[in-house]
């Protein structure tokens, strides 16, 4: 940290004063010439916190799919299936049984298994073909969500949030102030805190699961060489089925937080893996903290382009997207 | 890549022979037309004696269109190992052009221009927008390559959905149609059906000429071995560019001919499922020839029109026909890489007991 600090002292002191400006925005009550230029505060800290945990979501999704990128070098285009999937069982099990916690369980395992199967009969037969395992996963996702479809129809369902859950809470921070000048303070729903501590949580474990574990050696080490761990004694298959299992799962789970947040309906499948596409083209391949750095920009960029500048929001999205491309085409924390 | 491998084998003896027969009869290129171009031809000038109004129009004229979108995809696919599925929103964006400058239901956008201004603008701003796209997506290689067109198709998508200013939103723009060129509407099946033939058959040609061409060959080259030819002095950067431009303008010319087929265009004309439809057609028909994509357009759209019917005579809803589409879009995948060509080759060669000429055995399916 010192070093890097030492070795890139300018754009130091850029990100401090930039976070330094942030910390101000958030934390300070707004002058009133300010709200007559930007709007009211409330609105911005509403996109600010809608697009850290849009972010949230975004990683759920992404970490996956970037976890079976790096290891095994195959783009699986039904990841966005797997989470609408996820998001259809998890409302079935949720409506059944009532219960919204056992719902991650039981979509997680099931998603999962889904993913092994996946593994098996896809992936194994035609290894290193990557471009055919491309085009035989959009294949997939066609048939699956044209199946889909059919099952749930082309209405959108939400999942009910768990009576403990539900209602705002308030946060301590200053969004304005009323009438009679006393300071009011920003209201959010408990669900989407809940959400974000979550992933942050899991963020945190999946990072200490591969930096400071053996299996998360085996992975690391499967992403850096896969023939050579192999050559070691590793049975590299396993492994494999461990993380395609783990991240399909993952991408399930995630559904039911998409289906408690937002909503499922068709269409969202593509949403979501374009949205990991795009995470992953900004945060760089195979990366863990990438994932969450590019979900993080993804999920600001699109909640603050849809407020502040509403026909060009994919724009901005794609303009990051763009900007990475041109400067850093591994990603901004992939390995060049 | 896999693309590269597999056409590695093929390519460069069609392209040497190809070259060695053209330079032996120059002065008589005639009699060099292989018989097959002959029959085909025939067939399909003559197809309005035979067809109806609907087969022309609906049938082969959306085949033709279809057939030149995924052609510029497997020009980039097959002789430069690069994947696009941004061509299906050059067309769309050409197709738009055309209803922004040209005139439209939408009067407070459209500008009226006259036809033989807006269609080169509509295909420049298109060739544009596609060498853009190809100067993003050189940057990387292989899958990456799907994945950014991927999302830059999604972005044109949404971008065409949520602008009001230019692109009109949600709705698009309807009644646009082609100009009365000499006294002929050619909104009429068969003025249609031979307009879309010119084209399609042009775009083949062209398509053709230019694989065998230095810049063709040098392509490939490239495809191939992209250290070897940056080593021999050839710009690999430039060519990749400059084939994506080459594709946009068969592409654009394609998204003309399909809005004025279609009278409309919305954002849905370029949405991901039409994005990829243009893939599968391009896969099922094979990316190694020209004539490929073609194949599987028609493949494609008798499918598309059928089965409806067919399904429901099975008692099925006919919007089911995706799924059936999906599922012989795997089969293909799974047996059959290269395309329902590739089906055809091997079973030609497994007449003639073909064998391969360096290990003098029979060739392995």
């Amino acid at each position: 940290m010192t070093s890097l600090v030492q070795r890139n002292p300018g754009w130091t002191i850029v990100l401090a004063l930039l976070g330094a400006v942030l910390l101000w925005l958030i934390v300070a009550p707004w002058p009133a010439g300010m709200e007559d230029m930007f709007g009211r505060k409330r609105i911005f800290l509403n996109a600010l916190f809608n697009g850290i945990t849009l972010g949230a979501l975004y990683f759920l999704v992404a970490s996956g799919f970037t976890l079976i990128f790096g290891l095994m070098k195959n783009v699986n285009m039904a990841h966005g299936s797997l989470y609408l999937f996820g998001g259809y069982i998890g409302y079935e099990f949720a409506e059944a049984t009532g219960m919204w916690l056992l719902a991650f369980v039981f979509v997680f395992v099931f998603v999962g298994l889904l993913g092994i199967i996946l593994q098996f009969v896809v992936f194994r037969r035609m290894e290193g073909e990557d471009l055919r395992q491309t085009l035989v996963t959009i294949g997939l996702s066609v048939v699956l969500a044209d199946l889909m479809l059919w099952a749930w129809g082309g209405q959108s369902y939400q999942i009910l949030t768990p009576d403990w859950l539900s209602g705002p809470v308030t946060i301590p921070l200053v969004s304005g102030t009323n009438r009679a000048g006393e300071a009011v303070y920003l209201t959010y729903p408990a669900v989407r805190i809940a959400i974000l501590l979550a992933s942050i949580a899991l963020g945190v474990l999946m990072w200490l699961a591969l930096n400071r574990t053996r299996i998360g050696m085996l992975i690391r080490a499967g992403v850096d060489d896969r023939d050579m761990l192999a050559a070691s004694g590793v049975r590299v298959q396993y492994v494999f089925i461990l993380v395609f299992a783990f991240g399909a799962g993952l991408a399930g789970a995630a559904g039911i937080v998409g289906g408690t947040f937002q909503s499922i309906a068709p269409g969202e499948d593509v949403r979501f893996l374009l949205a990991s596409l795009v995470v992953v083209i900004v945060g760089g391949m195979g990366s863990i903290l990438g994932a969450a750095l590019g979900a993080l920009l993804i999920g600001l960029a699109e909640q603050f382009g849809s407020v502040y500048m509403p026909t060009y929001s994919v724009v901005l999205t794609f303009m990051i997207m763009a900007f990475v491309l041109a400067f850093r085409p591994q990603g901004l924390l992939g390995r060049g | 890549m896999a693309v590269g491998d597999q056409t590695r084998g093929a390519r460069p003896a069609t392209a040497a022979s190809a070259v060695g027969s053209a330079s032996e009869t120059a002065g008589n290129w005639l009699v060099n037309i292989p018989a097959s171009y002959w029959i085909v031809g025939l067939v399909l000038v003559f197809m309005p004696a035979i067809a109806s109004g609907f087969v022309l129009y609906q049938i082969l004229g959306w085949a033709f269109i279809l057939g030149m979108i995924a052609l510029s995809l497997m020009f980039l696919a097959g002789y430069g190992g690069m994947v696009s599925l941004a061509q299906m929103s050059v067309a769309a964006l050409a197709g738009y052009m055309v209803a922004i400058l040209g005139t439209s239901g939408v009067h407070a956008i459209s500008l009226g221009w006259p036809w033989w201004l807006y269609v080169p603008v509509a295909i420049i701003i298109a060739a544009i927008f596609g060498t853009l796209t190809g100067a993003l997506a050189v940057r990387t290689e292989g899958i990456y390559t799907i994945m950014i067109t991927l999302a830059i198709a999604a972005a044109f998508f949404y971008f065409t959905r949520q602008n009001y200013a230019i692109f009109n939103g949600y709705s698009g723009f309807a009644s646009i149609f082609p100009p009365e060129l000499f006294g002929v509407d050619w909104r009429r099946p068969i003025p249609f059906y031979y307009l879309t033939l010119f084209c399609a058959a042009g775009s083949y040609l062209a398509v053709l000429y230019v694989a065998r061409s230095p810049f063709g060959l040098a392509l490939q080259g490239v495809r191939d071995n992209p250290r070897r030819m940056a080593a021999l002095g050839f710009n690999v950067v430039a060519h990749r560019i400059a084939a994506y431009t080459f594709a946009s303008v068969i592409a654009a010319i394609a998204g003309i001919l399909l809005v004025w087929q279609n009278a409309q265009i919305s954002p849905g004309t370029a949405g991901i499922p039409a994005v990829i439809d243009i893939l599968v057609i391009a896969i099922v028909g094979g990316i190694k020839r020209p004539i490929g994509p073609f194949i599987g357009a028609l493949i494609y759209v008798v499918l598309r029109t059928y089965s409806p019917d067919v399904l429901e005579g099975f008692g099925l809803s006919g919007e089911r026909f995706k799924t059936l589409i999906g599922l012989g879009f795997l089969a293909v995948v799974f047996w059959s890489p290269d395309g329902i060509l590739g089906l055809w080759n091997r079973y030609r060669d497994r007449l003639r007991g073909k064998t391969d000429p360096l290990l003098g055995e029979k060739e392995r399916p």
